[in-house]
Formats: structure tokens, sequence, C-alpha cells
């Protein structure tokens, strides 16, 4: 289908003037659409074109009064202050182990529960667990902070409870820059795994029941059939989440380390976003922080073309 | 259907692992839900020293009180569900005319519209030139701040376009067309009525999103009146901050309640129910939209 629109394309470019009339006759009789279009359009060319135009206040000494056009060039200067920072490596160190780590446990999960939530005949005990896992992710960002600040509370919380019930010494979550990341990855655990299932379970229901009465024939466990019917099944899936995944590694989502973020574990807690948030918007350091947000999305966008690349080298899932 | 044949004891183990894993996730995951709800109506001393654990211990409504005396929670109420209502109209009217626009095979440039809009989920200008731009337009601390910068989201916009194509048969716009209906005709009276469907996942989609947004309401806003929701549980449950309202004490409750931070854990896990208490209440009913939205957009996603 791809191909098909794709080679109709090509033909505006031979422009034979019969078939450019005719992209013209059509252009017309279809006014209607683009008017359908042009809200959507105009709302992306202006609050997200617009803005990629004031990126170049990254290579500019960007004075408000002056405009974006008026300020002067500076070249790379913002980027090498940046890269020459004491905190250059703790923010890069940072954002990088975060993405990584939640990648490392928060990734297979939705697949374990999705196989095992296929394995269950439909019935009253799976969409009691289906509906109550997916439910946290209608939490908001802000409650989900709250949560955690008051289960993690040294003195009343929850888990902290909890822990020294099970006869362990609690350590203080909220302000010991070691628990940082993994407060941040288990809580994102706990509010995104079920929902993150729905995308596997609707790969699965494509899988062929032929496959898995054959292999029934055949003597195959429940475990052999997961492991050489199923998984291979969600593979295509498993591959493209991965990839999006990687490209968005420099991408930790800052609004709930925001959140949790306080003085005390501001040295495993402070992401390249956050500090964007803080130069740019609290300090007024504009040209500054674009840069260094200019940085961030050059980097993901790298990241991900690579491991697009190896991942079609290896096997034909890839995203383009 | 597939399992009419006898499971063998190696599966019939397996099954019994499964669903222990299974009750383990349903147990983690309500765990804390439940225990949130009766702890918003447990007296603050039994919740602190561990003493309630699972049901509610010592009833007090007095959380609760203290919530709906705040006006903030009130003000912040009326904001959330305004921006919400709003935003999520202006969203839908610009989403699902351009996702159908989108799905016709004769709109001429249709890959490089498509073009046009995907590149803005790989790149952006960022936070700070999105700001400046925003304040440029002179949108700062008003509400349309938080609703046109987000106005199409292009996941949404791929969502519904795939719906058009797949769930919409080609063969009555051509009918139509035959009838010499134009286009705005076709769409506003054949297209929408056949697609409440889609239309109920894009409202849902959209308004969880605007009912949950903080950051851009912290980065826009700066009248105090007109803070969501969100900013002002971002006061009481993050920066710990009490009005004169939820904490003041007055003598008859001075002696029931005894310390301050028993008073503000009550107060918290109470404001949690309440904020949380309308979404989480309607989803078990509308969870069938939502499913089918992320399943239409894994189709091409």
């Amino acid at each position: 289908m791809q191909k098909s629109t794709l080679t109709y394309d090509q033909s505006h470019l031979v422009l034979k003037p019969a078939a450019r009339r005719r992209t013209g006759k059509k252009i017309l009789r279809n006014w209607q659409l683009y008017i359908l279009l042009a809200p959507a359009f105009l709302s992306i060319f202006i609050f997200s074109y617009i803005p990629m135009y004031g990126v170049q206040i990254a290579f500019k000494n960007f004075i408000p009064v002056d405009g974006i056009s008026g300020s002067a060039w500076v070249g790379f200067a913002h980027f090498e202050r940046f890269f020459n920072s004491y905190y250059f490596w703790d923010l890069l160190w940072n954002t990088l182990s975060i993405s990584l780590y939640g990648l490392a446990i928060g990734f297979p999960l939705p697949i374990i529960l999705a196989l095992a939530f296929n394995e269950v005949k439909d019935g009253m005990f799976k969409r009691t667990v289906q509906t109550v896992t997916y439910a946290p992710h209608f939490i908001s960002m802000v409650v989900m902070a709250g949560m955690i600040i008051t289960f993690l509370s040294p003195s009343s919380g929850m888990i902290v409870h909890l822990i020294e019930a099970l006869g362990f010494h609690a350590p203080d979550f909220l302000t010991d820059p070691r628990w940082f990341k993994t407060v941040y990855v288990l809580s994102d655990v706990w509010q995104g795994t079920g929902w993150g299932t729905i995308i596997y379970l609707a790969a699965l229901t494509g899988v062929d029941p032929g496959l898995h009465e054959a292999a029934i024939l055949d003597g195959a466990s429940r475990l052999q059939r997961i492991r050489y019917i199923n998984i291979p099944a969600i593979l295509p899936t498993i591959t493209i989440l991965l990839i999006l995944n990687m490209g968005s590694l420099l991408g930790v989502g800052f609004e709930k380390i925001l959140l949790l973020q306080n003085p005390l574990n501001m040295e495993s807690s402070d992401v390249i976003s956050t500090f964007v948030y803080r130069s740019g918007l609290l300090d007024a350091q504009y040209s500054f922080s674009t840069a260094v947000g200019l940085f961030n999305s050059v980097v993901n966008a790298l990241l991900l073309v690579m491991v697009n690349q190896i991942v079609r080298r290896t096997s034909e899932n890839s995203l383009w | 259907m597939i399992t009419a044949i006898r499971e063998t004891r190696r599966d019939r183990i397996f099954l019994a692992f499964n669903y222990l894993f299974l009750a383990l996730a349903l147990l983690i995951v309500a765990y804390p839900v439940i225990y949130m709800i009766s702890a918003s109506v447990s007296s603050p001393k039994f919740v602190a020293s561990g003493e309630m654990w699972l049901w509610p211990k010592g009833i007090t409504l007095e959380g609760y009180e203290r919530v709906f005396r705040d006006p903030r929670i009130w003000s912040g109420y009326g904001n959330t569900i305004l921006y919400t209502v709003v935003g999520t109209m202006v969203n839908l009217a610009v989403t699902l005319p351009a996702a159908y626009a989108l799905s016709r095979r004769d709109l001429s440039g249709r890959n490089l519209f498509m073009a046009f809009f995907m590149v803005t989920m790989f790149f952006s200008g960022g936070l700070v030139p999105t700001y400046l731009l925003v304040k440029g337009l002179g949108l700062v601390n008003s509400m349309w701040a938080l609703i046109l910068p987000g106005a199409t989201s292009i996941w949404n916009l791929i969502v519904c376009r795939t719906y058009f194509q797949t769930a919409i048969p080609k063969e009555l716009q051509e009918a139509a067309e035959m009838d010499g209906c134009s286009d705005f005709r076709l769409f506003f009276y054949i297209i929408l009525p056949l697609s409440t469907s889609i239309i109920a996942v894009m409202a849902l989609f959209y308004g969880v999103g605007h009912w949950n947004n903080y950051f851009s309401a912290m980065i826009y806003l700066s009248n105090d009146a007109k803070y969501p929701l969100q900013l002002i549980l971002r006061q009481i449950l993050v920066l710990q901050e009490m009005s004169s309202q939820t904490g003041a004490f007055d003598s008859s409750t001075a002696s029931a309640l005894n310390s301050r931070a028993e008073v503000a854990a009550l107060v918290k896990y109470a404001v949690i129910i309440v904020s949380t208490l309308p979404v989480i209440a309607v989803y078990p009913f509308l969870q069938r939209y939502f499913v089918q939205g992320v399943m239409i957009g894994s189709v091409k996603g």
C-alpha cells in the first residue's frame, strides 16, 4: 500500500503538462478537503515549526528586545560552555542511567504480563486483573509524585512500615541519592506495566489458532508454545517499540523527576531536561538552555537512526 | 477453545504459576489504592503508626471536610473542568477533519502532508523556543496557552486517520460523490455520525491529557485564580503547603488530632482520592474505548 502511493507521488516529478493539469484539477475539485486540513496544518506550523526556526538562538546571544533575528551570532560558544562545565558528565550519566535502568526493567515486564494474560481464558478473573492493572495509567503525574512522597515518608509511609514489618531497616528513599533512580523506575513500572500490555495483546490476537492446535497435537507444552509461537508472533512489535525507546534514551520524562527532585537527591536526579527547564525558564538563560536542549534532541535523533540501522541489518522489522 | 484437550500435568503446574503471577500483579497494583482510600477516612494516628494497614480504623471524615472547605480545591476543580472541556473541543475540531482529509486517497500531496506532520514527532524546537513563542503571542497567563500549543497530537491524528481508512467503506464516498454531495456534507452528515466510537476514543485521550496536565500550567500561568487542580495538588502534595483553611486548628478538632503533620497527611490522602476519583470512576465503563484506541494505533504504529 505504502509502495503504490509512493510511485503515484513520483509521477508528479516527471511533470508532463497533461499530468500537471490533472493534478491541478484534482486540487480544485477537492478544495474542501484542504479546508478541513487547514486548522491542524496551521496549529502544527505555528506551534511546532516556528519554534524549530527559533532554535537558532542556540547559536546566538539572544536578547529579548532585539528579537531572534536581531541578536548577534556567537557560533558554538554555548555548546562549548556546556561541554566544559563541571556538571556536563553528571547530567549525561544521570539521564542515560535512568533511561537504561527504566528500559531494562520496564521494557520486558509488559511483554511477560501480556504473555501471562494470553494463557488465561476470558472471564471474571482475567477482566478484573486487566481493569485494575490498566487503571494506574490514568493517575496524574502530580498525584503519583504525591503517592510516592507519602508512601516513602520516613516516619509514617506505608512502604516504610512494610519494610520494617519484614525486619529490615528502611533507607531514606527520598533524600538518599542512591535510591532516587530505583524509586523513579519502580514507580514507573507500577504505573505503566498493565497499560503497556495492550499493544502486545493486540499482536497476540493475530496468532493463527491452527498453529497452537497443531503444536498441541505434537505434544508441545504451554511453555514451548509461548516460546515458539507467541514470542515470534509479537517480535515485530517488540522490535519497533525497542527502537522507539532507544530513540528517546536522552528524553527522560522530566515531569515526574521535577516533582520528586529535592536539594538532597539532586546529585542523582538532575537530568538534561530538568536542567534545561531550570536554566532556561527559571534563570532566563534562553540561548544557553536552548543549546543544551538542541544537543539533547540531536543525540536522540542520532540514536534512533543508529539503532534502526542496526536492526535493519539483522532483521526485517525496522521503522523505515 | 483449544483447551478442549486435557491439560498435561506439566501444563497444569505452569497454569497454576501463571494464575499466581497474575494474582500477585493484581495485589501489587490494587493494594496501594485500597490503602489510600482507607487512610483517607482513618484517624491519622493509626495511619502514621502503621496500625491501619488495610481497612479503615478510627473512622473520621475530617480530611474530606478540610479539603472541601479549601477554596483552592473548588477553583482548581472549576478551572480544570473548563480547560478540559474547551481544550478537548478544540482538539476534536482540529484533529477529526484533518484526519479525514488525510485518509482520502484522492487528496493530492497526501504524503507530503503526512511527512509535514510526522517530522514533528522526532524533532521539536524544544522547551525554550516554544515558551518564547507562546510568550510572544501574548498567551502567557491565559488558558489558551494550555490549549493551543497542543491542539493537534500527531499520534492521535494518525490513530484517527487509520480508523477512517479501515472502518469507513470507500464505496460510501463514491456513492456520495455520484449523488453530487460535497466533501463538507459528506464529512459532517455521513462520516461523523458513523464515527462515534473514534470520536469517543479521541475525546477520552485528549480529555485525560488535559485533566492530568500540570507542566504547561506551571510554566504559563502566574495567577493563582487560574490554576488548574493539578497545580493546587502540587502545592498540597509536593510542596506541602497548607492553606489557612486546610491547616487551621479550631479548638474542637485540636484535641482529636495530634499534630499538624498528622492533619497534613490526612488531607493528602483525601485530596488524592477527591482529585483522582472522577477519572478512576468512569474509567472501567470506558475501558473498551481506550483499549480500542491503542489497538487502532498499533495497527499502523
